[in-house]
């Protein structure tokens, strides 16, 4: 399901009711009855967090479940209250305070406005945005598009979403929380990222396990060679990365050599946390 | 000679409250973290060349509450910034009429701490009326003012900085007058307001000089700062300054006071910048730079890979 603008609104304002103080909910509410003019828009996006704090939202189970896959589970009061400001606006203004507000914005408001890409109006024709955002040198802000947000799965291109997973482990950055990563697994990305794993071979670098993720269904007789050496390293995880791989693959040979290996097989989510804490 | 609080197991906290970082390389961000540095304030500038357009102005901004914060973050160390229209490229009318439009889409965003540099260069009338104009911008946002005091005809352009800011009805308890010297202090003090130094080599203060000031006039209102930047200039400056300091047997609390507390209280009254920042840092998740290491974690040994701690 695709968000319309409006309800995701709606949404916004019932959770940001529950959570703020009289005082709190009485300034948003001044500050909402008063987005016609740029200025003061984006002076009041700006105060949010001195005025309502930046307190998880820590949502119930009930309200996330209105949300299908658009994850808002580490949002914060700050972060919902300034993109329902952005959304209460005239719609005519949106794009231009979206495109200011992206050019102009400090690291949290980066944040802020990459992560709720898939509640704006239109979002299909904001990629070159998103695009813009994975493109930052700030971790977290690429993190806002590449992680716990549908809009990349959505709406992204098979180049663009290649750009995206391989940036991400360039950066160091970590996969899991890519949404879609099976789904969107592809022949391309795999010769991409099999080639990057060559280059870190060749410079002495590790291989990040989670790369083997999106190769696993694309193995063929010379890509197994390249498991292998996965399957052999000295890294506990990139064997266990390894036979994930290999399980995911319907290659009679890469089903031989997993029958071969122990019988002990992690989940890519296990891999990622592993990883989070080395 | 005190015990040298650089050799005591609580790591030393230092905070530089002017430091042109985005003009300096990551070995300066990784030494000044050695030091000591936990928090520093990069206040907007000239580029050391003047800027022609407001796009330029502008994607100089964004990167004081962007990048550079997060660059810093990397090192450990907390950065904030203030933003002004600089006293030499108010000379540039047209540009600087549109800066004063843009100013306020900077004004409120996180870690932006004060309103500056903003002060007299050549004190032109067109540098008269744009110091006038900020001093009202930061009076209706209520903000912390730091102020650059010329290079040339120092004395008369600092007397001249704080007769308009009285006329304009500034408390001075929210005005850090910067790049003092032994001929400024005294009035600068008398008005109330914070008394700032730069460390800088040849052209402002020298650290020597620096102990025999904080010797007579004290550690009340009295910061030091770096002022590093694209020019022969000492990152370390404070931590430098610090150890001199105890060398030459200024007592531990004002040492305290003037590389780190008194920054904290001037530019503190805009509710940007806090110790519990670096403290108490917010647990690991993508929304925070800090991922929750605290950067006196582990009984970090401050150090200063330096062979002479005078600056001159």
């Amino acid at each position: 399901m695709a968000f319309e603008s409006t309800s995701a609104l709606a949404l916004l304002e019932s959770w940001l009711a529950s959570r703020l103080s009289a005082d709190a909910q009485e300034w948003y509410n001044k500050k909402r009855a008063d987005l016609g003019s740029d200025r003061e828009f984006f002076l009041a996006f700006a105060l949010v967090p001195r005025n309502l704090g930046k307190a998880d939202l820590e949502l119930t189970d009930q309200e996330r479940s209105a949300c299908t896959d658009w994850d808002p589970s580490n949002w914060t009061v700050d972060q919902a209250a300034r993109i329902a400001l952005l959304l209460a606006g005239p719609d005519q203004s949106f794009i231009a305070r979206l495109e200011k507000l992206c050019a102009t914005g400090d690291v949290g408001e980066q944040i802020t406005l990459y992560q709720a890409l898939i509640l704006y109006q239109n979002p299909a024709s904001l990629t070159q945005r998103a695009a813009e955002g994975l493109r930052s040198n700030v971790v977290p802000v690429f993190e806002a598009v590449a992680h716990r947000n549908p809009y990349p799965q959505r709406y992204f291109d098979d180049a663009a979403w290649n750009q995206m997973v391989l940036k991400a482990l360039f950066i160091g950055s970590s996969l899991h929380p890519i949404q879609g990563l099976d789904e969107r697994a592809n022949e391309p990305l795999a010769a991409t990222l099999i080639d990057s794993a060559h280059e870190r071979w060749a410079a002495g670098r590790e291989v990040n396990p989670e790369l083997w993720r999106c190769v696993g269904p694309f193995i063929n007789t010379n890509r197994l060679e390249d498991v292998k050496r996965a399957l052999e390293s000295d890294n506990p995880l990139s064997q266990e990365a390894a036979r994930l791989a290999l399980a995911a693959s319907n290659l009679p040979e890469a089903k031989m050599l997993l029958e071969a290996t122990e019988d002990k097989v992690l989940s890519w989510e296990e891999i990622h946390q592993a990883l989070r804490h080395v | 000679m005190s015990e040298d609080p650089s050799k005591s197991n609580e790591p030393i906290k230092l905070i530089d409250p002017h430091v042109h970082m985005s003009a300096r390389t990551t070995d300066d961000y990784e030494r000044m973290a050695a030091s000591g540095v936990v928090a520093l304030i990069e206040p907007a500038f000239w580029l050391g060349q003047p800027r022609t357009t407001v796009g330029a102005y502008m994607d100089y901004l964004s990167s004081l509450v962007g990048f550079e914060r997060f660059r810093a973050s990397q090192f450990g160390i907390h950065h904030y910034c203030t933003v002004g229209l600089n006293s030499k490229e108010a000379n540039n009318e047209e540009l600087a009429e549109a800066v004063m439009e843009i100013l306020p889409l900077y004004l409120q965003k996180e870690g932006v701490v004060a309103l500056g540099e903003i002060g007299y260069d050549d004190q032109t009338e067109l540098e008269d009326r744009y110091l006038r104009k900020q001093i009202e911008l930061a009076k209706e946002f209520d903000m912390v003012i730091m102020i650059h005091t010329p290079h040339r005809d120092k004395k008369r352009g600092t007397s001249r900085t704080m007769d308009v800011l009285k006329e304009h009805g500034v408390d001075p308890a929210k005005v850090a007058i910067d790049h003092n010297n032994e001929e400024t202090v005294k009035e600068v003090l008398d008005r109330g307001f914070w008394a700032a130094f730069t460390l800088y080599p040849n052209t402002k203060m020298g650290n020597e000089r620096m102990v025999e000031i904080v010797r007579e006039y004290g550690s009340e209102k009295i910061f030091i700062d770096s002022a590093a930047d694209w020019g022969v200039s000492d990152p370390l400056a404070v931590s430098k300054t610090f150890r001199l300091m105890n060398e030459r047997g200024i007592t531990k609390a004002d040492i305290e006071q003037v590389c780190y507390h008194n920054a904290l209280s001037c530019y503190g009254q805009s509710g940007q910048i806090n110790e519990e920042d670096w403290l108490n840092p917010l647990p690991v998740d993508q929304r925070n730079l800090f991922h929750g290491n605290s950067v006196l974690r582990g009984g970090q040994t401050p150090r200063v890979d330096e062979d002479s701690l005078i600056i001159e």
